[in-house]
């Protein structure tokens, strides 16, 4: 299932919480040799993660992560603004319509991970569609590029450094072009499923009806 | 309504104390045509700042039973940065029932949507949009207005913030020359697309680029956004 988790929450999951920082130590710093920061814990963590992201992740049936993406407002501090300038031509995008996503991450331990992207492209949708987004600005394995338009939703490049297995890009999702009905099908998954995975996450247990 | 909404934003931009924004959040209140509208903030040194149209009485109250410890609003509020309609909060509690009890015999609507603000170093602010009316039309009425909410409520955070600390402008609001020849092709008439073309980018890139500068002027769209570049002597067309 999808989770929608603050960093702040994150602390409720710790198995979950775990295996997500160590999946993206694997991910950038062993498999894709990307300059990250590897704590004694095996955590891939960086300066953004202390920003109190909110973390969109795919969790598999033993309650570990199978795969995430991180999101930060361009109101405040963001990675594409901090380091990545020379792939935007020079402009920091920021505005409450616009949010960055960085560290799209795969377990190795998923047997599915076609689906996991699927359904976490289709979660991103959701969050865009429930909070009036207009754009992600995106900091991405370059080569995902493919992935992305594979499932009908690529990013626009603006910028990529570095070649190969290390290249980095920059690009820009619009959430009013996302494709849902070919996400939920590459998702496997029901029309209406990303809402109520988004409803779960936000939506209090103990709600009520307010008195009127 | 969006002539009204520039108008605000224009008004808004001159202001520059405390009581002015206390007398723009009234205006702000009527031209939405809600029962109340509440601006909070506490700064990196925990000193709180408000404007808002509850009555003083019920913030008193509010104040001296320390509501803010358990206000589900407040809870589901602070940290995060997606807004939030009250309907998702949890109000189940009995002391929290008690304190919507008394809440609503002050005049407080059973309908909101807050919007939470991460200003610079450990700031955060609250804009909230308070009625009373049926699920169905607060659903019309958010609908409608949530993206010139999300706009506001951070032209009004920034502005509480220059007040606070007495200078004009916030740095790091500065355009890219990118974002400045974006503006100056729209200045000069052209189309978004003919616009696009010119400066070798593609649409969707122009209205990214264009959406940024809006905010960092402080506009309320495109068209204000170009008449504010130029006013300020920013760009030339």
């Amino acid at each position: 299932m999808i989770r929608y988790l603050y960093a702040d929450q994150l602390d409720e999951t710790p198995k979950l919480r775990d295996s997500m920082f160590r999946d993206r130590a694997w991910q950038f710093r062993q498999r894709l040799n990307w300059q990250v920061n590897v704590d004694a814990r095996g955590f891939e963590r960086d300066q953004y993660d202390d920003e109190n992201p909110l973390y969109v992740i795919h969790q598999l049936a033993d309650g570990s992560h199978g795969g995430s993406m991180r999101f930060l407002p361009t109101t405040g501090p963001t990675m594409v603004n901090d380091h990545f300038l020379d792939l935007t031509n020079g402009v920091a995008f920021k505005s409450p319509l616009i949010w960055e996503c960085t560290r799209f991450c795969q377990s190795p331990r998923s047997d599915a991970a076609a689906r996991v992207s699927a359904r976490l492209m289709l979660a991103a949708a959701e969050l865009g569609r429930q909070f009036s987004l207009d754009h992600a600005v995106g900091v991405f394995d370059a080569r995902m590029v493919r992935v992305y338009r594979a499932m009908g939703w690529a990013p626009e490049l603006l910028g990529q450094q570095g070649e190969g297995a290390d290249a980095i890009g920059v690009g820009l999702w619009e959430f009013s072009r996302a494709p849902f009905h070919r996400l939920n099908a590459r998702a496997g998954v029901r029309d209406g499923t990303a809402g109520r995975w988004l409803r779960q996450a936000f939506q209090s247990a103990g709600q009520v009806e307010l008195i009127a | 309504m969006q002539t009204k909404i520039v108008a605000f934003i224009e008004r808004l931009q001159q202001v520059t104390t405390f009581d002015g924004i206390q007398r723009l959040i009234e205006q702000l209140r009527d031209l939405y045509q809600v029962e109340h509208l509440i601006y909070h903030s506490v700064n990196s040194a925990g000193e709180p700042y408000a404007a808002l149209t509850y009555s003083l009485d019920w913030v008193d109250h509010y104040l001296e039973q320390d509501y803010g410890r358990i206000d589900p609003v407040v809870l589901g509020c602070y940290q995060r940065f997606h807004p939030v309609d009250w309907k998702r909060l949890d109000w189940s509690s009995k002391r929290v029932r008690n304190f919507l009890l008394e809440a609503s015999d002050a005049g407080i609507g059973n309908q909101g949507f807050s919007i939470p603000i991460r200003g610079p170093n450990g700031q955060f602010a609250l804009f909230t949009v308070n009625h009373r009316c049926s699920d169905e039309e607060w659903l019309r009425f958010t609908d409608a207005h949530v993206r010139d909410l999300l706009l506001i409520a951070h032209y009004v955070n920034q502005k509480a913030l220059e007040v606070e600390r007495g200078t004009d402008r916030l740095p790091d609001q500065s355009l890219s020359p990118r974002e400045l020849d974006a503006l100056t092709m729209l200045g000069m008439g052209k189309s978004r697309g003919h616009a696009a073309e010119i400066l070798s980018i593609s649409e969707h890139t122009l209205r990214v680029y264009i959406e940024s500068a809006r905010f960092k002027l402080g506009a309320a769209n495109t068209t204000h956004a170009v008449a504010l570049a130029m006013a300020r002597g920013k760009i030339i067309v």
